[in-house]
């Protein structure tokens, strides 16, 4: 069947099989392998892209359900080459080990931060509670999260330094 | 003989700069700009044309014999490019352990066998145009088996008569260590020092007691990931999302029978693996696959499969027995471990092996006794797992530790304190227990745990919370433990590095050693920078590939910062003394008179100045050319412990047994801290692991051995939202072994959460458990057997 939908504001019009998941649409159709594939169940949430507005698992999603959609992954987060706001956050506050996570955590936040400028740290938790990360022990992605939200002190350094 | 020039000497202590640039300071990570924009690529990235999808076709018995497997219809489904059973392939005995070679690990694993001997195991490769069709073509698959009796527990595998899980004359030990298959004796060890039984006589207190630690997996959230394709000089390249790349060359090529050169290993972005990609699990059917099809071909793990047929933590019976006056003093002390290896001896010998070497060191004590025991079992197969043995035994040393300082009515900090290991002492252990041989012996040169306590105490309000549970339904209770691991394996495991100069005064920096997403890449690159006097971003690292970068043993043992950065500091040496040199004829001013600050040469007094890009093209293009360059190499004469002390805080529900870590502290010694965000991630990651296997993660196998939970929605880790307060400090000391001052970080951590939080459990309720998870049909159980609260 034909879809077309937008992803990352640019428009796409696809022929495809009506099971292929959305995941798989994005990252072997049209090659954004940026939004990673962790468990296929919706349970670990590495997969998360943002459809209309609301975070979703890219995994039990299908394209075919997606047809007219605005779609959000990580490779729209930044412009030319420049790092966003929250992505330059995860990078200085070493919110990434392994980064396998890191795609689908930014999608989330991203999705929590436009609704809520300044979420408390009990609303991060909430907003990332479906995005496990086994490296970092989330303590630093948090902290990420409020810096990318002007909720740290700019001179501030890491905790550690 | 006397050692020919050739080879090198490694330097046993690094000299202590007055300060640190690069190192010890939290730089930016060098693949993080590609982490959070997804640009960088893990396995399943590469997208590989004409690509073919493999699946394993897996037993759903534990123990059987295969008798026929029919694949004719499956053939005929469509997308299918082949199917492959044990009649064709290679029929080699092999470890899938990624250690170093002879690995001290039996080789009692073949590509495919005509016995499977855990649910889950490899019956037949199938390769398709899609995932999808491969798996539609397993199920067509009829195998006929003869099912055997199983073994699921250590007592059933070593009974008289049990079944014998590795009953094929061709299993053997590549090493003179005890093996005896024909008993499902995997793997045996024992030393003892000095006179345990006079020792036990001169205690005022003995008491021994076992605990059970239980089956974990890793959970990297990137499944095992191979890709394979035949490159123009029909090389067999895999990319693999492995710990491993040399090892896991070396034992594909075993396996196949085909000669190491003829393969390629990439390691590219790795999403986690904490131990389970020291295997070699995919590479050797992904190869064969691309050898028949002459295709590019990827097998992905699903969850289920990463939780059933991965690696896993050996469960484990620890059985401490200690003698004590009641004056503190610990006359004799004796570890028994069981350890269950599944049905395939990886790492078997060693992780047990382990519980001895990391945890017995820590306290001292003249008599000391350590019999270790391992089995197989028809139960999915154990492997290496961050702390590796250690995070069994600390479970048992430590909780003992509490019961005897209660015993002789001790506060179990003081207890601790006046018997940890201190500096300037060693531990007859170190030369006792090696991997698969003896031990390395040394001397403690850095040891910050009396800091790590005082720290502790403070944060979690030990003086003032300790021994108080309170009243009502819901006890606060307060635990504590020590811990200690290692830093690679000494005068076994080798890393090495190149490094070369670019015109603009930037580096090639290729490094054998596998950055698994700890950072290594990084830290490494910091390490470079100090010695060389430049940025870690002048630092162009390319690191673990087989054709390009020089051999590295790989991420496990603790030991990429204490010995790649071992290797770093030599290779770098070496190329700053080229660099003065070219410095020094270009300046006329005498070596020794010169220093470098940030990319430039400052003669004497200095006035004359030159930068590291005039250097290079001078090098390149004008007198006395050369590449200024250098390959290091590096082999540690000791694995000086990190040390670390763990607090916890808990609330128990008496009514129903309900627990929660309200307060977690972590207090680490990991001498200077290269990068401290990065060990302080590593420690917060590790432990949060940590409290998971203490509290929510847990194997449920059904009667037949079957793993009845392989998902994240049945098998619980923590999510961001089931954290705990968290508080972390690292405490300075310096370790003049290691690349300035730097001991190991990454697996410590994940020890402490067992021990820890049952000790704050029986502070809160006055039970022992023994057995992990601390879930509270356990915790509700204890309680109502002591008999003490919680009745009705």
């Amino acid at each position: 069947m034909k879809i077309t939908l937008t992803i990352n504001g640019r428009e796409y019009t696809r022929d495809i099989a009506e099971n292929r998941t959305l995941l798989r649409f994005i990252r072997e159709d049209l090659g954004l392998t940026g939004t990673k594939e962790g468990c296929g169940a919706g349970e670990c949430g590495a997969c998360t892209v943002i459809v209309n507005g609301k975070t979703m698992n890219s995994c039990l999603m299908l394209a075919a359900e997606c047809s007219g959609a605005v779609i959000e992954t990580i490779e729209g987060e930044s412009e030319s080459g420049e790092l966003s706001k929250m992505q330059q956050a995860f990078h200085k506050h070493h919110a990434v080990q392994c980064g396998f996570c890191t795609p689908g955590m930014i999608m989330s936040v991203k999705a929590l931060v436009k609704k809520n400028p300044k979420p408390t740290v009990h609303q991060i938790q909430e907003a990332i509670e479906g995005n496990f990360c086994r490296c970092t022990g989330y303590t630093q992605i948090i902290e990420a999260v409020q810096a990318g939200t002007d909720q740290r002190d700019e001179q501030e350094e890491l905790r550690r330094v | 003989m006397e050692k020919p020039a050739a080879i090198p000497e490694y330097p046993r202590t690094y000299p202590k700069p007055d300060k640190f640039d690069v190192v010890n300071h939290s730089r930016e990570k060098l693949d993080g700009m590609g982490l959070v924009t997804g640009t960088r690529k893990f396995v399943a990235d590469f997208d590989l044309p004409n690509m073919i999808h493999v699946k394993m076709l897996g037993s759903p018995h534990a123990h059987a014999r295969i008798i026929s497997i029919d694949t004719e219809e499956a053939m005929k489904m469509p997308g299918v490019v082949g199917i492959y059973t044990s009649k064709d392939v290679p029929r080699v005995a092999h470890t899938t352990a990624g250690q170093g070679y002879p690995e001290p690990s039996p080789y009692d694993t073949f590509m495919l066998d005509t016995k499977v001997r855990f649910i889950g195991d490899r019956v037949a490769i199938v390769a398709a145009e899609t995932p999808e069709a491969a798996i539609a073509a397993c199920r067509k698959i009829k195998v006929q088996y003869e099912v055997l009796p199983a073994v699921f527990s250590i007592e059933q595998a070593m009974a008289e008569g049990a079944p014998v899980i590795h009953d094929e004359s061709d299993c053997s030990v590549p090493i003179p260590i005890h093996f005896d298959p024909k008993r499902n004796h995997c793997a045996h060890m024992e030393t003892k020092v000095g006179d345990v039984e006079k020792g036990y006589k001169e205690a005022d207190v003995v008491l021994e007691k076992t605990y059970h630690s239980h089956y974990a997996q890793h959970c990297p959230i990137e499944p095992h990931t191979c890709a394979c394709y035949l490159d123009e000089d029909d090389r067999v390249v895999l990319i693999s999302s492995t710990q491993v790349p040399f090892h896991a060359r070396r034992i594909t090529a075993q396996v196949l029978q085909i000669p190491i050169k003829r393969i390629r290993v990439i390691k590219p972005r790795i999403g986690g693996g904490f131990g389970t990609k020291q295997e070699v699990l995919l590479e050797d059917v992904c190869a064969f696959v691309t050898m028949k099809t002459r295709r590019p071909c990827r097998w992905e793990l699903t969850r289920a499969e990463e939780f059933m047929s991965a690696r896993t933590r050996h469960p484990m019976s620890v059985t401490i027995k200690m003698g004590v006056k009641k004056n503190g003093k610990i006359t004799a002390m004796s570890m028994k471990v069981l350890s269950n290896t599944g049905a395939y001896g990886s790492h078997a010998l060693t992780v047990m092996s382990n519980c001895g070497s990391k945890v017995l060191p820590l306290y001292k004590c003249e008599n000391v006794e350590f019999i270790g025991d391992t089995y197989y079992t028809n139960l999915p197969v154990a492997g290496a797992y961050r702390g590796y043995g250690a995070t069994q035994a600390a479970f048992g040393a430590e909780a003992h530790m509490d019961e005897l300082a209660s015993a002789i009515k001790m506060d179990a900090l003081k207890f601790r304190a006046m018997n940890h290991i201190k500096v300037g002492e060693t531990s007859p252990i170190f030369q006792a227990l090696g991997e698969g041989r003896a031990g390395v012996s040394m001397v403690i040169q850095s040891c910050g745990l009396a800091e790590c306590i005082e720290i502790g105490r403070k944060e979690i309000g030990w003086n003032e919370k300790r021994g108080k549970p309170g009243t009502g339904i819901k006890r606060r209770g307060i635990g504590m433990c020590m811990l200690m691991q290692g830093s690679s394996i000494p005068e076994i495991d080798m890393g090495s590095v190149f490094i070369k100069m670019n015109e603009d005064g930037s580096f090639n920096m290729l490094l054998g050693a596998t950055d698994l997403g700890t950072g290594s890449d990084t830290i490494l690159a910091q390490i470079a920078a100090e010695t060389l006097g430049c940025d870690h971003s002048d630092m162009l690292v390319y690191s673990s590939d087989t054709d390009f970068t020089p051999f590295d043993t790989g991420a496990y043992a603790s030991s990429t910062t204490y010995l790649s950065g071992g290797a770093v500091i030599n290779a770098a040496t070496k190329v700053r003394e080229q660099i003065l040199a070219v410095a020094s004829m270009m300046l006329g001013e005498k070596p020794e008179q010169l220093t470098i600050e940030n990319k430039t040469i400052l003669g004497k007094n200095k006035k004359n100045k030159i930068t590291f890009s005039q250097i290079c093209k001078y090098a390149m293009y004008e007198v006395n050319q050369f590449q200024i360059g250098a390959i290091g190499s590096h082999v540690t004469h000791a694995s000086p412990p990190p040390f670390s002390a763990h607090f916890a805080e808990v609330e128990v529900d008496i009514e129903t047994g309900e627990l929660k870590v309200i307060k977690y502290v972590a207090a680490v010694d990991c001498g200077t801290a290269i990068n401290p965000q990065l060990a302080d991630g590593q420690t917060q990651g590790g432990l949060l692991n940590g409290i998971g296997y203490a509290t929510t993660e847990e194997y449920h196998f059904d009667k037949s051995g079957r793993m009845l939970n392989p998902s994240f929605k049945h098998y619980k880790i923590f999510g961001a939202n089931d954290i705990p307060e968290i508080k972390t400090f690292l405490v300075p000391t310096y370790e003049p072994t290691g690349p300035y001052g730097a001991k190991s970080v990454s697996e410590i951590c994940i020890n402490g959460a067992l021990p820890a939080i049952g000790n704050a459990i029986k502070d809160a309720v006055g039970v022992r458990i023994c057995e992990g998870p601390f879930t509270a049909e356990r915790i509700l159980k204890a309680i109502r057997e002591a008999g003490k609260i919680g009745k009705d």
